[in-house]
């Protein structure tokens, strides 16, 4: 029997992905420096523990994690610590980071060896090793890997998923990582699988992927408890809802985690990233970032160093063409644009997409004419036109039970609205007064 | 940094589709049963739509000019408004009739609210409502014969419509015994002849007014703007389904369950009304049940109308009537959300 399986909704913006689908990742050339912000994670920022002048070796931890729901910072490169002070920062303000001058030598720090026997480590073991690592969401989001693996005992988990969708127009590094690396990924997945007690496990695919939807299943045939699950391609099916629902037709409660119908899902890139820091102690140092778009002259998959400027990638890529004219700092859907090519790496980007100037120009918004294609399309199954107006005028009790929380910001409203009005933009301000208005309540 | 780059909030990459297009796109729509009105009424009916369409361009550009807003009056919607309305009246009207009803329309039934987007009520229809109300006769009288000729064979003009004779043949059935048996006969022969003229009013060989008579012309554009996702399928088909329904169970001179719904679907603009009328973004709701909720409403009414009410034809009032309760539909329709209770 066939089950219709997707989530309603969503939208079909061009995929782009063939400007660098087929390349292979090449690793950059060491940074001459690197600047490490204290906060590339959801939570409480990390504290420094090193001061200017230190030297440090590739993996040392620089930044000790507070609170529970926070992550260290490690040096990406060995060298010498020459500044701690406020840098810009990919989310848009600019924050406390840790600039590391490289001395070439690119040293690991004794800890970081392999250990053959890492799934006899038990799970306390094992968990330590994640939190220690500094793991957080590579999938974008950036939240703790160590708190989303430490579900309270009342929320069972019978079912991960690895979400290998790479749902975003342009970006290729899942996908190739799928391709070169998909030995560590399914090791992470059996990790993850050990550490919550979990039989079974399912990784989700975009069909725009044959070639890695191939692969990954060639993998699993041995294994009887992990599946591939080939995806229609739509625009937000990597969202973790959505993704969800698609998987094993769960809805996650309004106002819920993954946790309340017994799921957990992670990036292909952060179960690469658990192998090797259970198997290793390797901390979370390095990522592949898809440098892409039709500003730049030669699209490429690079694994690169966190707190790398965007700068040196471009470089790599043959520079920034004459008419490029948007910086964006992950997909075009959810993407944050950059003031400054100066911008470090983080550990959640997955791309670097240069837009040209004809595709940057913003245009004018219009009134809303009411063709309802955005309640058409919202994955989330809410108003967007209506829930934005409420947020504009100010009418932010009406907002939020409309649903102003529920809305996972994915974009496919502005995207799809013919008045071109910003609704997320409206959705996104919305969220921030009510919160501003609550924290100056309470 | 020697370079600077746009900054906006996501996304960055927008559909290709605009207000502009969509407007356009029923433009186009509309433009067969514009040709088929030429060739049917003569080309005078190319006059009215032209003073339709300029008047209210017009009106809108210089309201707008006055309301210190962007001058946009080349979007398309005043174009649609003129055109609609122009489709609502007689061939042989005055020409101050249609600048007179876009002027209203656009003035009153858009400009005042702010401009597209914020009116309440279809802008054609409220000129063609303010037309009605305010010269009736001028609405009614200056009928056309089509080329052809009328299905009745009669070159009279006044009340040469197909719902007028059906309206007056119903009234003389449904109470044979207030009339002599020559009025009777003469009401069951048109009736006859009404079920029998299928393909005229399929081709638009009928009297009526400009836009409203050829249901194949307006259905090709109809379909043109369901495939290009321009309209839905909702509000046409809940709307044209009650009619339908409705028509059958009560329209009958025989009792229950005798209407012939083909004929009411073809006939009075329902077509027209449907799909290019009570379909206007703006003015219907915008959740799936509302648009169905809505379609089923304007068909009661227009029903209502048609049988009980005064008037033979009813689609410009109950799309009125059902704007009006768009946003209470609207409130009170939202979906479940993801994840909702």
């Amino acid at each position: 029997m066939l089950r219709k399986k997707g989530f309603r909704g969503g939208v079909h913006p061009p995929e782009w992905k063939h400007l660098s689908e087929n390349k292979a990742i090449q690793e950059l050339p060491l940074p001459e420096k690197v600047i490490i912000p204290l906060q590339q994670h959801i939570g409480a920022p990390a504290e420094t523990i090193v001061e200017k002048g230190d030297t440090v070796k590739k993996g040392q931890t620089i930044a000790k994690a507070e609170k529970f729901v926070s992550i260290p910072s490690h040096a990406s490169i060995s060298g010498t610590i020459t500044a701690i002070e406020k840098r810009p920062h990919p989310l848009g303000t600019n924050l406390l980071s840790i600039v590391i001058e490289g001395d070439e030598k690119d040293e690991w720090i004794e800890t970081v060896k392999h250990n053959t026997n890492y799934m006899d480590l038990s799970i306390e073991e094992m968990k330590k090793a994640i939190q220690e690592s500094g793991i957080a969401g590579m999938g974008g989001a950036a939240f703790p890997t160590h708190v989303k693996l430490s579900p309270p005992p009342e929320k069972p988990i019978d079912v991960v998923i690895l979400n290998g969708v790479e749902c975003e127009p342009f970006l290729t590094s899942d996908h190739r990582l799928m391709l070169e690396n998909p030995d560590e990924i399914l090791d992470g997945l059996m990790i993850i699988m050990k550490i919550l007690g979990v039989k079974r496990g399912i990784i989700g695919i975009e069909k725009n992927k044959p070639d890695a939807i191939r692969l990954m299943r060639t993998k699993c045939e041995k294994l009887n408890n992990i599946s591939v699950l080939p995806l229609a391609v739509k625009y937000p099916q990597g969202a973790e809802k959505q993704l969800i629902k698609a998987a094993v037709n769960r809805e996650v409660p309004s106002g819920g985690l993954p946790m309340d119908v017994g799921c957990l899902v992670h990036n292909v890139g952060t179960a690469v990233s658990i192998y090797e820091a259970v198997s290793s102690n390797k901390p979370l140092i390095e990522r592949i970032v898809t440098v892409t778009g039709p500003g730049i002259k030669s699209p490429n998959n690079l694994k690169v160093r966190i707190g790398t400027p965007f700068q040196n990638l471009i470089d790599f890529c043959g520079g920034l063409k004459d008419d490029a004219g948007k910086i964006i700092n992950g997909g075009p859907m959810m993407g944050i644009s950059q003031v400054t090519s100066d911008v470090p790496v983080i550990k959640g980007t997955s791309g670097i997409l240069v837009l040209d100037k004809k595709r940057s120009n913003l245009k004018l918004e219009q009134p809303c004419i009411g063709c309802a294609r955005c309640v058409d399309i919202c994955p989330m199954k809410l108003i967007p036109s209506s829930i934005a107006a409420c947020a504009e005028h100010d009418k932010l009790e009406k907002a939020v039970s409309m649903g102003l929380f529920d809305c996972i910001e994915c974009g496919s409203c502005s995207f799809i609205c013919p008045s071109k009005r910003n609704l997320i933009q409206y959705i996104k301000l919305g969220k921030a007064v009510w919160n501003d208005l609550q924290r100056n309540a309470g | 940094m020697d370079r600077s780059f746009f900054i906006s909030p996501a996304p960055h990459i927008k559909d290709k589709d605009s207000v502009v297009k969509i407007m356009y796109a029923v433009v186009i729509a509309l433009v067969p049963a514009g040709a088929g009105a030429v060739y049917f009424f003569g080309s005078r009916v190319l006059w009215i739509i032209a003073v339709a369409i300029v008047t209210a361009v017009a009106t809108e550009a210089i309201l707008q000019k006055l309301m210190k807003r962007p001058v946009q009056a080349f979007d398309g919607s005043a174009i649609i408004t003129g055109i609609l309305l122009a489709y609502n009246l007689p061939a042989e009207v005055p020409l101050w009739i249609p600048a007179l009803g876009s002027f209203v329309g656009i003035a009153v039934g858009k400009m005042v609210f702010g401009g597209l987007g914020f009116n309440p009520l279809n802008p054609a229809l409220v000129g063609r409502a303010f037309l009605m109300a305010s010269w009736p006769v001028h609405m009614t009288v200056f009928q056309t014969v089509p080329r052809g000729g009328t299905i009745s064979g009669i070159n009279a003009i006044t009340n040469a419509t197909p719902l007028n004779i059906f309206k007056s043949a119903r009234e003389i059935l449904i109470n044979q015994a207030n009339f002599s048996e020559s009025q009777v006969t003469e009401a069951t022969q048109a009736m006859q002849q009404l079920s029998s003229s299928y393909t005229h009013f399929f081709t638009g060989r009928i009297g009526g007014c400009i836009g409203e008579t050829s249901v194949l012309l307006l259905l090709l554009g109809a379909i043109f703007l369901m495939f290009i996702r321009v309209i839905g399928w909702k509000i046409p088909f809940s709307y044209l389904g009650t009619v339908a329904f409705l028509t059958w169970i009560f329209g009958g001179t025989e009792g229950l369950f005798t209407g012939d719904f083909l004929f009411h679907l073809l006939t009075g603009g329902v077509i027209l009304g449907a799909f290019f009328m009570a379909t206007d973004m703006v003015t219907s709701p915008i959740t799936f049940k509302g648009r169905l909720i809505f379609g089923t409403g304007c068909g009661v009414l227009t029903v209502v109308i048609r049988l009980w009410g005064g008037y033979p034809e009813g689609v410009s009032y109950s799309i009125l009537l059902m704007n009006l309760t768009t946003p209470l539909i609207n409130r009170f329709t939202q979906p479940k959300k993801f994840g909702g209770k």
